[in-house]
């Protein structure tokens, strides 16, 4: 049997003896936009994601209100301590992560323009499960993380780090096409947007 | 070709056969109707709120094209990427050298989990894999519905569309869900529920991919659920099957794709979750990541200059939720996982066998009326590559009813007096109506008034007419 790849790779040159031309790629769309933290908070807000917009000191305050009591996944490298929060940390089997109430993050980049929050596995967001399997997520963006336009927040990302995008909470229209929240992923998303 | 291509249902009726019979399913026909009657109206609000979506589209086009007209050069470097990221690259010249590659890379495990994937639908995966002991759970909500079922997709993104609430209710009570009642939430929490063991405990994944980059080697999945999270990260091994038109250029180009495909799909600004990766990354994800490569018709498809655009095709479904002949006959019509306006040019390609009487008959699934063209992301011109299939198609077959009565129309139009004639006859065609339509004739006009209405031929023909009281 011939090589697959050496076949597929000839029928494709086959394919193209036509020698089609290709007109360049043309790029005038927007490429830059508002990325103020009230349209960030009010793009999140519209996909039913809870959203705070606070100051750097309302921070710690505010997620001990939402959390105390709580056995909470917390990802190495957050810098907020949260008092009456029981702090779970990695390696944590995929049972623990089931069983937790809920994980605090970070963020790599979020934007304004879709609402969408990107985490890149960096410092205090952890590997890619922590975020999936809790049923509450807790994000913090701080102001300079926001990208106005979907472009501008690729520029800034790393395609080589695992990356999660994320636009409100998990949701499916699979029936009759009536958005519900929460299937496989995390139900309620908590969104932090710092000033 | 040796085997048979799996792109079309074996033992599917013809589109024209399977259409009469949807016409006739009220219940069918009215899930339809609401379910694109509302999500046109959210695609078209969604899209009007970028002033710059021409401008998108056509880079969405040219990006496409570029891809396709140096298809051999972007394989070899997106190989090259994956491979040196720690993946491996498979290729599959067809449906069957996929399967058993997806097979043998399965090893000892008896069950896999899958979140909805057309690559894999395309070439018969899940019953490849079952018929050598294997069990492949779709994670999907719908995909999940259609399989408890027994069913067939009749939607690219909504493959359970064809269903309201209380069937659905009805299949997962058959398949031992026990919800308590038909409400969605209650539903989606029974599929929550009954999938989440095996997402915790199921050692390998299968998923498609919606791009893969071949600058910088990385995959994505866009979906909803949070289902595609769960197979790409918690299994062992992660299976990634994917057409190989699925390339993009650059890490860059990704940035027209995640405005274009969200917004025509789910009408969203955004979906809720993409994820991308780049091979493995120790510590996060699985610790083996395969790609296969798949063939499967496509480079017959791109061997053709007029049809090769459909291999633009992002999968979003748009063209189906504003096709007034999908909404009537619904999906499952057309016999193959590829319905709606991009599956009556994909499938016939990809089928690529001018005998394949089924899916030869795709091509004239459609009014041409040019709505499909209109909302497509990547501007894919439907209804030309349909008038150049169904030429094809007609070549291909002969002397088809068509071209006969076609030729017999000529015949008439030739001569006054036989024009005059069969204009008489033509009258005759009044005894077969009802309330002034007629909705079955016989003989070759059968095959028009199978599924439409046929105005009633004038009492007396004007020349007549004319003869009588004016000449």
């Amino acid at each position: 049997m011939a090589d697959a790849r050496a076949e597929i790779l000839g029928r494709v040159r086959a394919a193209l003896r036509d020698k089609p031309d290709t007109p360049p790629v043309v790029r005038d769309y927007v490429r830059t936009g508002d990325a103020s933290v009230e349209l960030l908070a009010d793009r999140i807000a519209h996909y039913r994601a809870t959203v705070h917009v606070v100051t750097p000191d309302e921070v710690v305050p505010l997620l001990a209100e939402r959390l105390a009591g709580k056995r909470i996944v917390v990802p190495d490298g957050l810098p907020w301590d949260v008092p009456g929060v029981t702090a779970l940390r990695d390696p944590l089997t995929v049972e623990e992560l089931d069983r937790a109430d809920g994980v605090l993050t970070g963020c790599a980049v979020a934007i304004a323009q879709t609402g969408t929050i990107v985490l890149d596995g960096g410092p205090g967001q952890g590997r890619r499960a922590l975020t999936l399997l809790p049923d509450h997520h807790v994000c913090v963006v701080r102001s300079d993380q926001i990208a106005g336009t979907v472009p501008e927040a690729l520029e800034r990302l790393d395609p080589l780090r695992p990356l999660t995008f994320i636009s409100g909470p998990s949701a499916t229209s699979d029936i009759e096409l009536d958005r519900v929240e929460g299937v496989h992923g995390p139900r309620r998303l908590e969104v932090l947007v710092v000033t | 070709m040796g085997t048979r291509n799996p792109v079309t249902w074996l033992g599917s009726p013809t589109f024209p056969e399977a259409a009469r019979t949807a016409l006739a399913d009220t219940q069918l026909r009215r899930n339809l109707r609401n379910a694109t009657t509302t999500i046109r109206g959210r695609r078209a609000q969604a899209v009007g709120e970028l002033p710059d979506w021409e401008r998108l589209r056509r880079a969405g086009e040219a990006i496409k094209d570029d891809v396709l007209h140096h298809l051999d050069r972007y394989l070899e470097q997106l190989e090259a990427a994956v491979t040196a990221r720690g993946g491996v690259v498979h290729w599959a010249r067809d449906a069957a050298e996929a399967n058993d590659i997806v097979l043998r890379l399965c090893g000892d495990a008896r069950e896999v989990v899958k979140v909805k994937s057309m690559a894999t639908q395309e070439i018969g995966l899940n019953e490849a894999l079952a018929a050598a002991g294997v069990h492949a759970v779709e994670t999907d909500l719908a995909e999940l519905i259609v399989q408890l079922g027994d069913d067939r997709p009749s939607h690219i993104l909504v493959p359970a569309i064809h269903r309201n609430r209380s069937e659905i209710r009805e299949i997962f009570r058959a398949a031992g869900l026990g919800p308590a009642s038909d409400d969605p939430r209650v539903l989606a929490e029974a599929a929550r529920a009954h999938l989440r063991r095996k997402f915790l405990s199921c050692e390998v994944a299968v998923s498609g991919a919606n791009f893969a980059v071949a600058d910088t080697g990385s995959v994505v999945v866009l979906e909803s659920e949070g289902n595609g999270r769960m197979c790409l990260t918690l299994p062992r091994k992660l299976i990634t099957v994917m057409g190989l038109e699925k390339v993009v250029p650059t890490w860059q180009d990704l940035e027209v794709f995640l405005q274009l495909l969200p917004r025509s799909s789910t009408a969203e600004r955004m979906n809720p979750y993409t994820s991308t990766w780049t091979g493995v990354t120790p510590g996060d994800g699985p610790e083996e990541f395969h790609l296969v490569l798949l063939d499967n018709g496509r480079t017959a498809t791109l061997a053709d200059p007029v049809g090769r655009q459909a291999l633009r095709c992002i999968r979003c479904s748009a063209c189906l939720n504003v096709c007034p002949v999908y909404e009537r006959t619904g999906g499952r019509s057309y016999g193959s996982v590829y319905p709606g306006p991009i599956g009556a040019i994909l499938t016939p390609q990809l089928v690529d066998d001018p005998h394949d009487e089924q899916a030869a008959s795709l091509p004239f699934a459609s009014s041409l009326c040019g709505a499909c063209f209109e909302v497509c992301p990547v501007r894919i011109d439907i209804p030309s590559v349909l008038t150049h299939l169904r030429a094809r198609a007609v070549e291909a077959k002969g002397r088809s009813a068509e071209s006969v009565a076609m030729a017999a129309a000529a015949w008439v139009f030739a001569s006054a007096s036989r024009y005059e004639k069969a204009q008489k006859l033509g009258s005759l065609a009044r005894l077969f109506a009802h309330d002034g339509r007629i909705s079955w004739l016989p003989g070759p006009g059968a095959a028009w008034t199978s599924s439409r209405d046929a105005p009633v031929p004038a009492r007396e023909p004007f020349r007549e007419w004319w003869r009588k009281n004016r000449g």
